[in-house]
């Protein structure tokens, strides 16, 4: 295939196009674990930001009184909101070692192949596993919320 | 920054307007990836105690749950977290609609929106932990 640019040679500093490799799309490439951790990441954040009306919700009700508060119980003790709260559980301790997991690359460790997978592997299984525990003590203490 | 020399531009990968200028595209320069971090590791620290604090007021009653939240300790490290959190998540969808909104006007009012919906959700929490601290 032929170059189709630069059509004509700019002279201005700003426009000038250096020759330089083009990535693929996104398409192209093969799904891996880091890519689909890196999209949960994103998710989870974006979940965890509207759970926070729960929780504000929850500090108001406790402030306001015992009827808005047993409004509170009557949500999080239903099946609906079992679920919700269990997924808000999930979304934070998740988004918390995958968000680790970020740190330890920023700090510029972790990136060969095997020490990517491994964290990556870390965070998943680790954030089910902190969720599945906060829930038996959850149950163990208080019977369910 | 100092123009490159000829001899350099023809090896580099990036193209003069892409070299940054000034702040950057951010308008910010990194100091909005650095709070994202520093909110990431105080959020982070203050989970732990957060879930236990919790996990202590479920089976309680209003009566019950109010006394735990306005112990001074407990309050200090919910007001913490919140405002650890809410600093985070708005940096955090501040990017987000940096990404996928490009229509100029729409993102201004996103991230604006964005804006008022942390402050809300953070003065929110923290007037009830307030309240719950004083006993009114
Ligand atoms: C209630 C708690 C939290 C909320 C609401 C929240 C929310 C968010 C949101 C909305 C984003 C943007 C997502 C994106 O750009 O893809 C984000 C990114 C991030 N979060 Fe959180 N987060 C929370 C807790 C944490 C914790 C505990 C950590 C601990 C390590 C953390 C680490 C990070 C990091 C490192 C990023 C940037 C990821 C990147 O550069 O792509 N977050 N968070």
């Amino acid at each position: 295939m032929g170059r189709t640019w630069p059509r004509k040679p700019l002279k201005s500093l700003m426009t000038t196009r250096i020759e330089r490799p083009l990535s693929p799309h996104l398409q192209t490439y093969r799904w891996t674990l880091t890519m689909a951790l890196s999209i949960i990441h994103r998710a989870t954040g974006v979940a965890l930001y509207f759970g926070t009306l729960l929780l504000a919700w929850w500090l108001i009700a406790a402030a306001s009184g015992p009827g808005a508060y047993a409004n509170v119980q009557a949500f999080t003790g239903s099946f609906i909101g079992r679920l919700i709260v269990f997924g808000y559980t999930w979304a934070l301790l998740h988004h918390l070692l995958s968000g680790l997991r970020h740190l330890v690359w920023d700090l510029g460790y972790g990136f060969k192949a095997s020490e990517r997978e491994a964290l990556s592997w870390g965070a998943l299984i680790g954030g089910i596993a902190l969720t599945l525990l906060v829930w038996i003590v959850a149950y163990t203490v208080g019977g369910g919320r | 920054m100092t123009a490159p020399k000829a001899s350099m531009q023809k090896t580099s990968m990036r193209t003069p307007l892409g070299r940054v200028r000034n702040l950057g595209a951010s308008h910010s320069g990194t100091s909005d990836f650095w709070r994202q971090r520093l909110t990431a590791v105080a959020t982070a620290l203050l989970i732990a105690p957060v879930v236990v604090i919790v996990l202590m007021l479920i089976g309680r009653n209003q009566a019950g749950a109010a006394q735990i939240l306005g112990a001074p300790l407990i309050a200090i490290i919910l007001i913490l977290f919140i405002i650890a959190s809410a600093w985070h998540m708005k940096i955090g969808m501040q990017v987000v609609i940096e990404d996928y909104i490009h229509n100029e006007k729409l993102k201004l009012a996103s991230v604006m929106a964005n804006n008022f919906f942390c402050v809300a959700v953070a003065l929110a929490s923290i007037y009830a932990i307030l309240k719950l601290s004083s006993g009114v």
